[in-house]
């Protein structure tokens, strides 16, 4: 089986289980599908050799970012909240932002020509764990650092957000 | 051609067997499981079916597929059945990184005893641990029941939780050993350099968290009977039930194989160099996949000793535990870790942090613990 075929297969799963994000009625089903696209991302990792990517993406996303988005939305009674089904005027000013936001992508994509990777001097190893790290810690290490400190500012606000403050107790 | 053909059917071949070890040692978990129970209260147990009721495993698989298969109205059909499924399948997936022996020769073919050897081998086992909760969620959620849905956002905050501390005491031993991949886990401990030596508070935080997220007791929350029913499978019946039951004796089998591969030696074992002296490669090697599979079964047999010796925590407890215990000890140990990396005294400073731990927990105790009380 030629890789260029596993590619296309892979490729139309993501883009129809993203779809069906989008367009699947139960919230929950939308999570799942949210998922599935997430595993189908990582096989397009495994397809650039890049592993360390693949599983990283796995444990955070699909194992604990999904898993809390599930957790919030099974709290929800749904058959209360269902959200209100939006007018036919709401609908068409949506697809119509949306159609334009594609033009604008499509007309950027066209115009910059990507260039597609040289197939002789290629490093294969590149996505592997220890050349990332090494460029991670070497090359790009200020980044790195900088992000780190950007994640841990949004936790210090979650913790601040979270904390019980003095006095009675309002929820 | 020929080459891929002959590798493609020995590996074909080394997953079944690994598939149908895993699948036995399950099945008469439940058997021993129920002896041990009964040797622990002073009873016997089974002992009906054949002799000394060896045969139990059968029947109990008879009596589940017998059973109606009940799918209850106004619950999620797909979702319903997705979810044991979905057990399984985690369950399973785990052990294809799990390097079960050295190489091994079959005419001219020379082949690993190893799923696939990836380089990011204890990533994976992390990464099917960290999904090993949709099987629940989606269960109990798909029940429509107050009482599984209840036992399914435990199950997920349970194992969130402590796959943080898991994760941390894992780093300490990749720091040792400077690979992700298990092989060369296992490799750098070969010769009696268990890890255990150099790692102990590391490993009784991996057991902690492997306990939590096996689901079994003291941390069986999900599927606490006096509060919850049954917990996330109280809707299911007949074999959909059997699978979740299953699935929580392989996630044992399989943990026990990981902190074996991990802490003690992997397939390493006294004596390997004289029985390949005596023997030749191939028996050291069997041998060597016999004593990782008995290693298992002793973490097995752990997991069934803790589950009748300890009662149950409660919610609030677990959840303290594993952030307020596990997570800074398991940072404490990281760093006691890095300082004997550095200074290139492992053994010497791994014992040397437990000391401190504990006359750390010593003091605390004296210091702080009384006062509240008097």
């Amino acid at each position: 089986m030629e890789i260029s075929n596993i590619w296309y297969f892979l490729s139309g799963l993501t883009l129809l289980s993203a779809l069906m994000v989008v367009l699947a009625k139960n919230p929950i089903h939308s999570v799942l599908y949210l998922v599935f696209t997430f595993f189908c991302i990582s096989g397009h990792y495994v397809l650039l050799n890049a592993q360390f990517l693949m599983a990283v993406n796995i444990i955070v996303y699909a194992g604990a970012i999904m898993v809390l988005f599930l957790f919030v939305i099974m709290m929800f009674d749904l058959r209360k909240n269902q959200p209100e089904s939006k007018s036919n005027l709401t609908k068409l000013a949506g697809s119509v932002v949306a159609g334009s936001l594609l033009v604008v992508l499509i007309a950027l994509v066209r115009q910059n020509n990507f260039q597609t990777p040289q197939v002789q001097g290629f490093v294969s190893q590149t996505g592997m764990v220890e050349n990332l790290g090494k460029v991670l810690y070497s090359e790009y290490l200020l980044p790195f650092e900088l992000v780190s400190i950007l994640f841990f500012v949004a936790m210090v606000g979650a913790v601040l957000l979270g904390k019980r403050e003095a006095g009675e107790r309002n929820f | 051609m020929n080459l891929f053909d002959s590798v493609f059917i020995a590996k074909a071949s080394f997953i079944g067997v690994i598939f149908l070890i895993t699948l036995g040692v399950a099945a008469y978990s439940t058997y021993f499981e129920r002896k041990i129970a009964a040797f622990m209260q002073d009873r016997i147990g089974p002992d009906r079916a054949g002799p000394f009721g060896i045969l139990q495993p059968l029947a109990d698989a008879v009596k589940m597929f017998m059973k109606e298969d009940f799918i209850p109205a106004n619950s999620n059909k797909w979702l319903f059945i997705m979810g044991p499924c979905l057990s399984m399948l985690t369950a399973l997936m785990t052990s294809a990184v799990v390097p079960f022996g050295d190489t091994i020769t079959i005419g001219d073919v020379t082949f690993d005893l190893q799923g696939i050897d990836v380089n990011i081998g204890i990533l994976w086992v992390f990464g099917i641990v960290s999904l090993g909760v949709y099987g629940i969620l989606i269960g109990g959620w798909a029940s429509n029941n107050k009482y599984s849905l209840l036992g399914a956002i435990r199950a997920a905050s349970q194992n969130i939780s402590y796959e943080l501390a898991m994760g941390l005491s894992i780093i300490a031993i990749l720091m040792m050993t400077g690979s992700l991949s298990t092989k060369a886990i296992v490799e750098a401990q070969q010769n009696g350099h268990w890890n255990i030596l150099y790692q102990p508070m590391g490993f009784i935080i991996f057991l902690i968290c492997a306990f939590a997220e096996c689901n079994r007791t003291p941390f069986d929350l999900p599927e606490c009977e006096t509060e919850l029913i049954g917990g996330y499978h109280t809707e299911y019946s007949s074999m959909k039930l059997g699978f979740y039951l299953f699935a929580e004796y392989i996630n044992m089998f399989i943990s026990g194989a990981v902190m074996a591969t991990l802490y003690f030696g992997g397939y390493d074992y006294p004596g390997i160099d004289f029985v390949t002296a005596q023997l030749g490669a191939t028996a050291a090697t069997l041998i060597g996949a016999g004593a990782l599979i008995g290693k298992a079964l002793a973490f097995v047999f752990i997991f069934m000793w803790v589950r009748w010796t300890l009662p149950r925590f409660r919610y609030d407890q677990l959840m303290g535990l594993g952030w307020s215990g596990l997570i800074p000890l398991a940072m404490f140990n990281v760093v006691v870790t890095g300082l004997g990396v550095l200074l290139d005294q492992q053994i010497l400073i791994g014992i040397g942090g437990v000391v401190v731990f504990i006359a750390g927990i010593v003091v605390y105790d004296q210091l702080f613990v009384k006062k509240k009380l008097a």
